[in-house]
């Protein structure tokens, strides 16, 4: 597919150097009536301003693509397929599971483990520590340190190595949907 | 409690009612009753005002006074209601809040819809949301009635059911007309209301022991009678392995549920983006985490100041604690900064209840009129019909957690707020998660996972002790009792998750891979999100 050639490499190109980025509050110049849906103080707006004015290629390549010629609702599924399986698409995917898949299973086991040995191990939770506090005081106040830090990790994550890589392929995206068959809502 | 307490306590609250009802009036003043409006407030909330406004939906009086008298009674095992509460916005944010704003429009049953054969996964997704969110009304009805019981004294039964009708009647003014404008900006300021008031009881409180937590928790465990064991898990869910087990089933529930809950997942559309969703969760995570820290506080100062004999007696489950707390730490029952103390607790608490009542019914008038009515009605229908219908359900909504909330009121409410989240756990979690992750997931997968999840966890109610055969069940004069449970989350979700997938492996028609890839694009990407 054409498309798909013209796309990936760039789009993953900026997927690679994403943390090098300025931050997407950058005031730049917006680029008049690219923004569909979204409000003006709409965060994503500056950063969809961003992104289209530092040309690095990606909305452009898949605007220099030709609009598919066919039946509206399939032409809409192609585009979706196809981005699928561009690499872009499957960074940003591999970077996304990659942080909450472990992150679930860490909060979980250490969750239904303290859970499990609340019920089940009532002497080792009573065991005290320090004055009045005991190992289940300790434990409880762990799992609100464990939430506010996991909390952060996932946010900071996200907006370093999600956000732009997320935000180019979702205005390419829109921008295929469009050209394929009058875009969507 | 004397005529000074009802008084103040009545005019503050009366004020906040004045307020909110101006509010209601003002923002439905330029309202233009399309959809978008009415449900997603425009979607043009800042990540501030909706974290506030999802902490504001979220800590109900469940929190407020329920898992304060649980701690104050039962010491530790309240605190493990408080955990599992917070640590459920965990699942949230990493797996519903980005996505489910992404692919979706007003409801959980559109993410799914998108993906499926529309009408029958709207049906399914629409009574799941529906039960959850009549169960979580009863939840907060039976705190409205506890509360007045307490401020009105002895004059008990028929103050308390009048109360319960005039909280539904006014939740039902709020959304019918204000629609999530107006609830949102209910919840702004309740919560900034509630969060100022548990700040002043907790300096309080610390102030009353120079600051010495330790102080703290030595006098909270003398005066419970319990001894050492007040600071360890085992009191309410120790002994048996039947409460072993319960407990479990709280504890998976309380984490799983949150992600299911209908009016925190409508939180999520009345922002623009989903990185706005993202921010919008972790203020709520920050407010609830702090709140939670000070409840903590505020529950063992309970136990501490007030003692476990005051407490029961004003309420046999605690739900009175922080007012009582609140009157003692002002100065006692005959001071003039005791009564004004409690009247202010008392007021917020009224608030809490008639802003969470409020999201609520908007939550489920959404699933009546945007699911099930669009679902079941002939096609050819406008838009302005289905709003029509939202204010109309409410009404309905609003009669029907009346009528339950007159039934329960003996019950702890944080323990039937946990029902509410078994529920949701079991039917609204799985399809959700399938729905996001699973490229096979069909149709009847989704109509299977909806009804397995839903069905066993209230059928597990209805034949649980919380219903029939134990002397503090709904009917104890009946013996229904088959399930030794309190709370069926370990089996009904598990039972959710299990039904979705035989209902996809077991279906005939093959998933439909271009929609999948639309989903996956889409929640991911936020391309094409409204």
């Amino acid at each position: 597919m054409q498309s798909r050639n013209g796309r990936s490499p760039v789009g993953g190109g900026a997927a690679e150097d994403l943390p090098e980025h300025p931050a997407p509050r950058d005031p730049v110049p917006p680029d008049g009536g690219q923004g569909p849906a979204a409000g003006y103080d709409d965060p994503w707006y500056d950063a969809l301003a961003a992104g289209w004015a530092e040309a690095d290629g990606a909305g452009l390549a898949a605007r220099a693509v030709p609009a598919p010629r066919r039946e509206r609702e399939r032409g809409v599924a192609e585009v979706y397929l196809e981005v699928r399986s561009s690499a872009a698409f499957q960074e940003v995917r591999r970077r996304y599971r990659r942080f909450v898949i472990p992150g679930a299973l860490v909060f979980l086991t250490w969750y239904v483990g303290y859970v499990v040995a609340a019920t089940s191990a009532p002497g080792l939770m009573a065991r005290p520590v320090a004055g009045a506090v005991n190992v289940a005081m300790l434990a409880g106040l762990g799992q609100f340190l464990s939430t506010f830090l996991l909390t952060w990790a996932y946010t900071r994550h996200a907006r370093l190595r999600r956000d732009r890589a997320a935000l180019d392929l979702r205005w390419s995206t829109q921008e295929l949907t469009r050209s394929s068959g009058g875009g969507q809502r | 409690m004397n005529g000074h307490h009802q008084a103040l306590a009545l005019a503050l609250f009366s004020a906040f009612v004045a307020v909110t009802l101006a509010i209601t009036t003002w923002v439905s003043r330029k309202r233009h009753g399309s959809a978008e409006e009415f449900y997603a407030g425009g979607r043009l909330f800042s990540p501030m005002e909706n974290g506030f406004a999802l902490s504001g939906d979220y800590l109900s009086a469940a929190s407020f006074l329920g898992v304060t008298g649980l701690i104050a009674l039962f010491g530790y095992d309240g605190l493990l209601y408080v955990v599992g509460f917070l640590v459920a916005w965990l699942v949230v944010l990493f797996f519903v809040a980005e996505l489910v704003r992404n692919c979706g429009r007003f409801t959980l049953a559109d993410v799914v819809a998108a993906r499926m054969r529309e009408r029958p996964v709207r049906i399914a997704a629409g009574t799941s949301s529906v039960t959850v969110s009549v169960l979580y009304l009863v939840a907060q009805m039976v705190g409205a009635g506890s509360l007045v019981a307490l401020l009105l004294g002895g004059t008990g039964e028929a103050a308390r059911s009048w109360t319960v009708i005039g909280v539904g009647a006014l939740m039902v003014v709020y959304v019918s007309f204000g629609g999530m404008r107006a609830t949102t900006w209910i919840q702004i300021v309740k919560s900034v209301l509630m969060l100022g008031g548990t700040v002043v009881l907790t300096v309080l409180v610390l102030v009353r022991f120079h600051g010495n937590v330790d102080d703290l928790l030595r006098t909270a465990t003398d005066r419970s009678g319990h001894g050492k064991a007040f600071l360890a898990p085992g009191l309410k869910y120790g002994g048996g392995w039947t409460a072993r087990a319960d407990f479990v089933s709280l504890g998976l529930a309380l984490v799983l549920g949150t992600a299911g809950l209908p009016h925190i997942l409508s939180r999520f559309f009345t922002v623009p983006t989903a990185r706005a969703a993202r921010r919008s969760v972790v203020w709520s995570v920050g407010l609830i985490g702090g709140f939670y820290l000070m409840t903590i506080v505020l529950g063992f100062g309970a136990a501490a100041l007030v003692g476990p004999e005051a407490l029961k007696k004003s309420d046999a489950s605690g739900n009175t604690a922080v007012p009582l707390l609140a009157l003692d730490l002002g100065g006692g029952a005959d001071t003039t900064g005791g009564t004004v103390l409690f009247a202010v607790v008392a007021a917020v608490a009224f608030a809490t209840i008639l802003a969470v009542v409020a999201g609520i019914t908007l939550a489920s008038s959404a699933s009546v009129a945007h699911d099930l009515y669009a679902a079941l009605r002939r096609p050819g229908g406008r838009q302005r019909g289905e709003v029509g219908v939202a204010r109309v359900a409410a009404v309905g909504i609003g009669v029907v957690a009346i009528a339950l909330g007159l039934l329960a009121r003996d019950l702890n409410v944080a323990f039937l707020v946990g029902l509410a989240f078994a529920v949701a756990a079991s039917a609204n979690l799985p399809v959700l998660m399938y729905t996001l992750f699973w490229r096979g997931f069909t149709t009847r997968g989704a109509v299977w996972a909806v009804y397995g999840g839903l069905v066993p966890a209230v059928l597990l109610v209805v034949l649980s002790p919380v219903v029939s055969g134990s002397p503090d069940s709904l009917f104890p004069g009946v013996d229904l009792q088959y399930f030794p449970l309190r709370n069926p989350g370990i089996v009904s979700i598990p039972l959710g998750f299990l039904a979705g997938w035989l209902g996809t492996v077991t279906s005939a028609e093959p998933p439909d891979e271009a929609k999948h890839a639309e989903t996956e694009v889409r929640s991911l990407t936020g391309a094409g999100a409204v």
